[in-house]
């Protein structure tokens, strides 16, 4: 079923892609900032501080993305025994944890000029904080097993803990009474963001996913070579 | 006009620093991906080297083996 997928006859297409994704990243990367510092207006009430909020949300969401991907990767590779969708999930990790501290850091940056403070254990924060904990746990389990089958249990169980906080993270600002904004992007209801901030905000999504996909790409060739290394030491 | 772009009512620094974090966590990134995979690359060429030309010979059969010593100079 997933024989279209194996390393042997996608490696081909994946050692060639990265540069062509480069490319567009760079060039789709470009358009969105200058979108979002020159064109896009500035807020009414939060003035030019607002233009953080294009850095910081699609890090946010990738972040999410991301991990929610792990997760079903991990229980997919689990349940069909298929050891490639352990290493995409692996490859995947390293992008997410990072745009997870990108929307940490940058909401921080933005809290200081909006809320008047750098941190506050408001549940939206503290529960990507706590994402950011699984993101690094997955990672450092990783590192430190040896035995396979204790990773693929391990890193499961992990993503299978952590997805809980998925949700949580999307309705913490409606379940509790939060310094964080609510979501301004619905996709079931209408959206209270101008069209004139959520294009440059469609554009940088853009250009964070397929930076995303880059890192993922070179991480999945070089699983992939790390392993015919050890086949190499077999011969 | 150009020390309104950066100065940004009072906000420059927040708006300049984050975009300046994100930029640079990216550059970070890529540069760690990048060195892993190369460094994996010449492990790879260096032991495919040392192969005795039967060894090789099986090696070299494995298309991944063929893609990975044709690709050198990809990315």
């Amino acid at each position: 079923m997933f024989k279209i997928f194996e390393p042997n006859k996608i490696f081909s297409i994946t050692s060639r892609a990265p540069k062509y994704v480069l490319i567009l990243f760079v060039l789709v990367l470009s358009i969105g900032l200058v979108e979002a510092l020159i064109i896009s207006p500035q807020d009414y009430k939060q003035s030019h501080s607002v233009r953080i909020m294009y850095v910081h949300v699609p890090a946010a969401w990738i972040s999410l993305g991301i991990f929610s991907s792990i997760t079903i990767l991990s229980l997919s590779g689990y349940i069909f025994k298929n050891n490639n969708f352990f290493l995409v999930a692996k490859s995947l990790a390293p992008s997410g944890l990072v745009f997870n501290i990108i929307a940490l850091v940058t909401g921080s940056i933005w809290g200081k000029p909006t809320w008047g403070t750098w941190w506050a254990w408001d549940a939206r924060i503290t529960s990507m904080l706590i994402l950011a904990i699984f993101y690094l746990m997955y990672l450092v389990a990783w590192r430190i097993y040896d035995d396979r089958d204790k990773i693929i249990k391990v890193t499961t169980l992990i993503t299978l803990l952590g997805i809980i906080n998925v949700p949580i993270i999307k309705y913490s600002v409606d379940w509790w009474n939060t310094l964080h904004q609510p979501a301004s992007i619905n996709i079931l209801s209408k959206s209270t963001i101008h069209s004139s901030m959520l294009f440059p905000l469609l554009i940088m999504t853009a250009a964070f996913a397929l930076f995303s996909l880059l890192i993922f790409l070179m991480k999945y060739n070089t699983e992939l070579i790390k392993i015919k290394n050890k086949g190499l030491d077999r011969l | 006009m150009i020390n309104e772009f950066f100065y940004m009512n009072g906000y420059g620094l927040f708006v300049w620093s984050a975009f300046c974090f994100t930029l640079i966590s990216f550059i970070a990134l890529y540069t760690v991906i990048k060195i892993q995979y190369i460094k994996e690359k010449n492990k790879f060429i260096s032991k495919y080297g040392a192969l005795d030309s039967k060894k090789a010979e099986i090696a070299r059969s494995h298309s991944i083996n063929k893609e990975i010593l044709s690709s050198a100079q990809i990315i």
